[in-house]
């Protein structure tokens, strides 16, 4: 009866595992495995040419300029990222969850609008806004003031992509954080107006320190989210002005296109490490809940 | 007008015990600068909303306009000119079936595959749940850019590189979705499931028959935020999709706008743009609850 059972589930379970081994387990292991190869594009149909060459492509990784100028662009697009993006879904989510009274549900709509948008279609949008020629350089141009090639600027670029990937993300820190606001039991706030707490002391003494577990959560699922960006540099500038706004993502994206598919993996595998470390901290976030 | 009237109204109500601030603040008594908190609200949301008018605005111009006037706010004279060229000369009308085809196959890949995994996870008691959990919560964890290289050489040896097919394939059993089914399934109660079984219905009728008509929110939630990871995704169709005859709109559209990058033909540009946007701005208009659920439910689009 009980191997029954297990049989019967497992079958249910079939078309998810199927998928997840093919897509998902053999991938990440295989990853692993070109990385240690001289795998080229070349080889795909002679795999018996393809030699065991232990950590050289990792060793090359770090040598290679491009791809430490890289970490350092990612780790930019984390640290300026993160904080900007939960800064604006924080102050909004406060002040639709208790500062106005109508149109709260419009106002949700508007701000989450975005999080569902295609990206490529406003990325599009956004190189025509920073054209030189575009709607941005002219709201400059009628306060006086010449608006550069923003997306061909080596130190402009980097900010432009930056703003393309909080819009698209503060609604998704926004929605967490309102889910976190409306659990704040109401009464404390009674509690503490009655005890002559003023407003800001509320702020600093209840509201944060009981919003602690969503603040993290969103802090994570954001770091996931900037440390492969890829879609933002790579509509807007692929990459440039000389590599400014390349990420990692999109360095394993070039190599795997010139075919170099062992130091792609290599790269890949590199996010994949730094992804998993600040997953398990996700895991640990979300395991109470379910 | 804004700043004057907040400025007045916040006059009077300014006491020694209560602190002046135009932060947002968690109380329940109103504070008396609501019309400066509506104001920046509008502002906000305004500038939220901009990309998407200067999108259709773009789109409703004609060739020579945008020529001579790039940075122009609104059309000087409507015409839908681009969205005909779009589909009568760029292949749009391919695009748009693939991505429809792509997102029919991975909606209803999801729905049945999460249902079934989602039901078994919550529902029944067998050797290898955890294990099989812990697939699922790997399978969240696993980022699309450190696999996509060792799924493309996959896809090529099954033969599916180039097809709607190999496009669809990795998405149509979600993590994601398999989770929001077991979330759901724990909470309909057992008894009901444990009736049934007394009656000496098996397993795929009390699924089927007792199951599944329950599962409705979950199956509604799944399919919308399938649809929308399918619709959206680009990555993954950008690696596999090698020839016209297989890009999705988001894949046709970037490569359409990068060989356009220098003839600044952003009225066609922008036309495929609406034609992207659209629809999945239309479902979400109309079942935003879903797309919120989705997000808050699980912190994970």
């Amino acid at each position: 009866m009980r191997t029954r059972r297990t049989a019967v589930a497992w079958l249910f379970l079939a078309p998810f595992m199927v998928l997840f081994l093919l897509f998902t387990a053999v991938p990440t292991l295989s990853a692993l495995g070109f990385s240690l190869t001289d795998l080229r594009g070349t080889d795909l149909r002679h795999p018996f040419a393809v030699n065991f060459t232990g950590v050289q492509n990792y060793l090359r990784l770090f040598q290679d300029d491009s791809f430490l100028r890289d970490i350092l662009n990612t780790a930019v697009f984390v640290a300026v990222g993160v904080p900007l993006t939960m800064g604006v879904g924080f102050a909004l989510a406060l002040v639709l969850d208790s500062g106005i009274r109508r149109l709260r549900g419009a106002f949700r709509t508007v701000f989450f609008a975005p999080v569902v948008t295609n990206v490529v279609a406003v990325a599009l949008i956004w190189r025509y806004a920073f054209n030189e020629n575009g709607t941005v350089n002219r709201v400059l141009g009628a306060v006086g003031l010449a608006g550069p090639n923003w997306l061909d600027d080596q130190h402009l670029a980097m900010p432009v992509v930056i703003a393309l990937g909080v819009w698209r993300n503060f609604g998704t820190a926004m929605v967490l954080f309102l889910a976190g606001l409306q659990a704040v039991p109401r009464d404390v706030y009674e509690a503490a107006s009655l005890d002559g707490a003023g407003k800001r002391r509320q702020l600093w003494h209840i509201t944060l320190p009981m919003l602690m577990p969503t603040t993290l959560m969103v802090s994570v699922l954001l770091t996931v989210f900037y440390l492969q960006v890829f879609d933002e540099p790579y509509l807007l500038t692929d990459g440039g002005p000389l590599g400014s706004t390349e990420s990692v993502a999109l360095y394993t994206y070039h190599q795997f296109g010139v075919g170099e598919l062992g130091v792609s993996s290599a790269a890949s595998f590199v996010m994949l490490v730094l992804v998993a470390l600040v997953s398990v901290v996700q895991f640990r976030l979300l395991r109470p809940r379910s | 007008m804004t700043a004057i009237t907040a400025l007045q109204s916040t006059e009077p109500a300014t006491g020694p015990a209560d602190e002046p601030s135009a932060e947002p603040i968690p109380v329940r008594h109103r504070s008396v600068s609501q019309p400066l908190l509506y104001g920046a609200l509008l502002l906000c949301a305004l500038l939220t909303l901009l990309p998407f008018v200067w999108v259709l605005s773009g789109s409703l111009r004609g060739l020579d306009e945008i020529r001579s006037d790039p940075g122009a706010w609104l059309p000087h004279h409507v015409t839908f000119d681009n969205f005909t060229r779009l589909f009568r000369t760029q292949g749009f009308g391919r695009f748009l079936l693939n991505s429809v085809v792509v997102a029919v196959l991975v909606v209803v890949g999801n729905v049945v595959a999460a249902s079934a995994a989602g039901y078994a996870l919550a529902k029944l008691e067998f050797a290898g749940r955890r294990l099989a959990f812990a697939a699922v919560m790997t399978a969240m964890m696993v980022p699309v850019t450190s696999v996509f290289i060792t799924q493309f050489v996959i896809t090529v040896d099954l033969g599916l590189a180039d097809t709607l097919t190999g496009i669809a394939l990795p998405s149509m059993a979600l993590p994601l979705s398999v989770f929001v089914m077991r979330q759901y399934a724990r909470s309909i109660p057992d008894e009901l499931l444990e009736a049934a079984r007394i009656d000496g219905a098996g397993e795929f009728r009390i699924f089927f028959r007792i199951f599944l008509p329950l599962a409705g929110p979950a199956v509604a939630t799944i399919t919308i935020m399938s649809f929308l990871y399918s619709w959206n995704n680009f990555i993954w169709p950008l690696v596999v999709a090698q020839s016209m005859s297989s890009y999705t709109l988001p894949v046709g559209l970037a490569a359409t706008s990068q060989a356009a990058a220098h003839v600044t033909d952003y009225g066609l540009m922008l036309a495929g743009a609406i034609v992207v946007m659209l629809p999945v701005l239309l479902l979400f208009l109309f079942l935003q609850r879903y797309f919120v659920r989705g997000v808050a439910g699980t912190g994970m689009r």
